[in-house]
């Protein structure tokens, strides 16, 4: 196939409107007639309702009250387990659980009636950490706390610690993350008995459809869910929508109104999910040369009150938790426990950058143990090709990391920056200590294991009425470039002009389930089935005999229009089908967890000032190689945004908690990077590992390695072993304090 | 309620509304003008970035009452007779907006960068952008925008 777009920086799709205003995200609509709704949320961590108050300075009769007893089906938010509801019935498990609705025409009388309910509550003691949690101070989930455990063992770990060179343990922790999309959670819906219709911000139009249709108890078709424009995402619009959706649409059947349900900036990061907090210990043994030996991981997340997607979650930090070294002898526990904390959630990574931090901050410990180069010490421990990862996945591709790692030594200058930090840092009238730092990290893309095969999603493509092509495909342009990625790999597969495929709106009326937008997915599983479905729409000129095999994009045209006057649509849908030699097994959680892994080596620079601890990122390098790069811009735009998020992760975001709720949930007091505080980072595509356009997931890959090579790079600077994120500058100034 | 009167975007209106009402509402509800987005309604993150009389503000922090007479410019002012400015032109080109959320108040502060510093220095860009939170970019492609605005903006004044 000639690949006249694909590779090169076409105008993104939805430029224009973004540049101008005019996209329209959900804040953005009104409906005649429509009517503003609010949540009602516990405000302790656990315990049973007794009653509901309603103070009488409010003329309620005003109001669209929903409680549970206006849930025509199941109260409960279908995911993974069915365990959480849409209102909390009796018990409550954590802060800010939904408890009832109100909605009124005039927003502005919303907030005090908010605050003129009172929910009686007769409160039990509850748990906050993981640390309570594994010690069962209460049991609050199943009967000992932990929703969900795997074990991924390979070899004998056991057999290897009595022989050991050198045995290194330590314990490692990173805190909760919010994923502050600058646009706010908001849905828009229109209800009645017999269907319901809701617009809003989403990654994922099909999990809201799976979990409405319970709660109305109503058929597929008969709830329809439309994606607007969405100001960003990362993870923190995949699971928690399906709620504000299911409880808009409930206040919209109510009051037989639409109703308009925005969270604000405040309750949006109180209420909604966030990066798992995790807990990580780590024992490595090694021989004399450096060489891994075993690796002993216990894994911990948070996933606070209900199941919701923390299994998953888990799944995927386990299965990275050893990096992309080879070793013989690996064992990992990984377990996710309840605590009476809002439920934790999807967040760019998924519990990968949590087991990669661990992991490569205490290679870090062990090459200073051995007083080994931290550089050389990964690198001869590197996955080659036909090496087994921890899954016991055999290594197909001719993975290259060492020329990931050269390229970002050679444009970090990595050596040179070392040994000139030393000097400056020797010096006694130096304001600020510097140093470099180092991770090199891979990130399965798609779904885990088997989950592909599950999701079976469905692509397809359509002829509009002017010859050109449609994509229909329930993934969504969230940012990162969707629209134009799946335009430039139609176009190319057909062979035709980019600006003839459009792309319809992720509308479940009118797209079949592509999957979820997550896991990196979009580009290389779902980006597959775009080419497929299209090619089936030219097979389809081609045999009609409207169309020979070379043609020009007017003469495509006017094939499209001579087959739909004659036939009248032509819409073709594919299915996913799975690589051959991918095999999962789920319960022993062996085998080939990913069908490709995105490679990557990131270095990072930094200054410390002496006197107030502060920590600047000064330069950043992120080299990767991930197939066959769709489109530079946006690629280099994914990385550089993740690495920008992931600066915050180890510097500067610092969810406090307290009483089981975040405390600082203001922009003002939760501190992300500005254009200050983000360097500039530098992104590098090492060449594909394998020829034939082979596609990786790019999303995720940055957040993973850039706290570590942060605080990698800190530690060079100050001698201090830091086993934390986020690292604040009065944490920093402890570690001097403990020494003197 | 009070009766005040302004200009936006060259045209003079009145509305009712409550004094305190944020200008950033009346923008967006009363005048349709959805282009000005609310990140934060506290100030923090500059997505409601608009000119009043030139000066770049957060509108989710004033007052209405406050802008009686004055002049007040939103992103919706910005492409003239249907042609992107060349910053809008420069946010597309350099991949400066993804979700876009912010970038109506980052185009607006671009502008303020360009008006007060025209040659401005990579650390002026940096300073001029510090009041708008974009979570998407990393701000690299969004300072490479401004870069190349300056640069536009350099040769027109060549030319002309
Ligand atoms: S909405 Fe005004 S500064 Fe954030
Ligand atoms: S482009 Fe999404 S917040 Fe800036």
């Amino acid at each position: 196939m000639n690949k006249k777009w694909v590779g090169t920086n076409v105008p993104r799709k939805e430029g224009i409107e973004k540049v101008t205003g005019k996209s329209k995200y959900i804040d953005d609509l009104t409906f005649p007639d429509m009517i503003y709704g609010i949540t009602v949320r516990s405000d302790v961590p656990r315990g049973t309702i007794r009653k509901i108050h309603f103070a009488d300075n409010i003329n309620w009769d005003e109001f669209t009250i929903v409680t549970i007893e206006d849930i025509p089906g199941e109260n409960v938010v279908t995911l993974i387990e069915s365990d959480q509801p849409f209102l909390a019935d009796k018990e409550i498990r954590h802060q800010q659980e939904p408890i009832l609705l109100l909605a009124h025409p005039d927003k502005s009388l919303l907030e005090e009636a908010r605050r003129s309910i009172r929910i009686e509550v007769d409160e039990l003691p509850a748990i906050f950490n993981i640390e309570e949690s594994l010690n069962k101070k209460q049991i609050i989930y199943s009967d000992d706390n932990i929703i969900k455990e795997y074990l991924i063992t390979k070899g004998n770990t056991d057999d290897v610690w009595d022989s050991a060179y050198k045995i290194v343990s330590e314990e490692y922790h990173t805190g909760a993350q919010e994923q502050l999309y600058i646009e706010n959670n908001g849905m828009i819906a229109i209800a009645n008995d017999e269907e319901v219709t809701v617009w809003g911000s989403m990654q994922c139009p099909y999990y809201i459809h799976k979990a409405l249709m319970p709660l109305f108890d109503l058929p597929a078709e008969k709830i329809r869910i439309i994606q607007t424009a969405t100001g960003g995402g990362f993870g923190g619009k995949e699971e928690y929508p399906s709620i504000i959706a299911g409880h808009a649409a409930l206040l919209a059947r109510k009051a037989q109104k639409p109703v308009k349900l925005m969270y604000d900036r405040a309750e949006d990061m109180v209420a909604t999910t966030k990066r798992h907090p995790s807990h990580t210990r780590q024992k490595i043994a090694v021989d004399e040369n450096g060489k891994l030996l075993a690796i002993d991981i216990d894994f911990v997340l948070d996933g606070g009150a209900y199941t919701t997607l923390s299994a998953v979650v888990l799944s995927r930090g386990a299965i990275h938790a050893a990096g992309p070294y080879a070793c013989e002898n690996i064992r990992i526990r990984a377990r996710a426990v309840a605590t009476n904390t809002p439920p934790q959630g999807a967040f760019r990574g998924f519990g990968a950058p949590q087991s990669i931090f661990a992991f490569e901050r205490h290679l870090d410990l062990v090459a200073k143990q051995l007083n080994m180069c931290p550089v050389e010490f990964r690198k001869q421990n590197f996955l080659q090709q036909g090496s087994l990862n921890a899954t016991g996945q055999k290594i197909e591709e001719e993975v290259r990391l060492d020329k990931v790692l050269d390229l970002a030594l050679e444009k970090s200058q990595y050596f040179a920056k070392k040994k000139q930090f030393a000097v400056h840092n020797s010096q006694k009238n130096v304001k600020t200590y510097k140093g470099v730092g180092l991770a090199s990290f891979y990130h399965g893309a798609g779904f885990t294991g088997s989950g592909e095969v599950y999701l079976a999603s469905i692509v397809g493509a359509r002829l509009t009425a002017d010859g050109k092509v449609k994509v229909l495909a329930a993934s969504t342009e969230i940012g990162q470039g969707t629209n134009t990625i799946f335009s430039q790999i139609a176009a190319d597969a057909l062979g035709i002009d980019y600006d003839m495929v459009e792309i319809e709106t992720p509308d479940t009326s009118k797209v079949p389930n592509s999957g979820p937008t997550v896991a990196s997915r979009t580009c290389m599983i779902v980006g597959k089935l775009v080419e497929s479905a299209v090619c089936g729409i030219r097979d389809t000129l081609l045999k009609s005999n409207l169309l020979t095999s070379e043609y020009t994009s007017q003469q495509f045209i006017t094939a499209s229009k001579k087959y739909l006057e004659d036939f009248g649509e032509l819409k073709i849908f594919v299915k996913y089908k799975p690589p051959a030699g991918i095999h999962w097994d789920e319960k022993n959680y062996r085998g080939s967890a990913y069908s490709a892994y995105a490679w990557a080596v990131y270095v990072a620079e930094v200054s410390v000032d002496k006197y107030t601890y502060e920590m600047q990122v000064d330069d950043f390098v992120a080299v990767q190689e991930v197939g066959e790069v769709v489109h530079p811009i946006l690629a280099q735009g994914q990385i550089e945004g993740g690495v920008a998020q992931g600066i915050g992760y180890a510097l500067y975001e610092d969810v406090v908690w307290r009483n089981g709720q975040m405390a600082n949930n203001q922009m003002t007091n939760y501190i992300i990077p500005t254009s200050l505080d983000a360097p500039d980072i530098r992104v590098f595509f090492s060449e594909p590992f394998q020829p034939g356009g082979v596609r990786k997931g790019i999303g995720e890959l940055p957040m993973d390695g850039t706290a570590p090579a942060v605080i990698s790079a800190v530690e060079n600077a100050t001698g201090k072993h830091v086993c934390h994120v986020p690292l604040r500058p009065e944490d920093l100034m402890m570690l001097y304090r403990k020494e003197t | 309620m009070q009766k005040i009167s302004f200009e936006v975007n060259g045209k003079s209106v009145n509305v009712e509304v409550h004094p305190f009402s944020r200008l950033l509402d009346v923008l967006r509800n009363e005048l349709e003008l959805t282009g000005t987005k609310e990140g934060c309604g506290e100030g923090e993150c500059g997505a409601c970035s608009v000119f009043i009389d030139g000066i770049l503000v957060n509108s989710c922090l004033v007052p209405t009452s406050q802008v009686q007479d004055c002049k007040v410019e939103t992103i919706e002012n910005i492409a003239q007779d249907n042609e992107l400015h060349t910053v809008q032109q420069a946010f597309i080109e350099t991949g400066g907006a993804q979700c876009g959320i912010c970038t109506p108040g980052m185009i607006m502060a671009t502008i303020n960068i360009l008006r007060s510093h025209p040659q401005a220095s990579d650390n002026e860009i940096r300073e001029g952008l510090a009041g708008n939170f974009c979570r998407c970019t990393g701000y690299t492609k969004i300072i490479d925008a401004v870069k190349k605005s300056i640069e536009e903006k350099k040769d027109e004044s060549v030319s002309s």
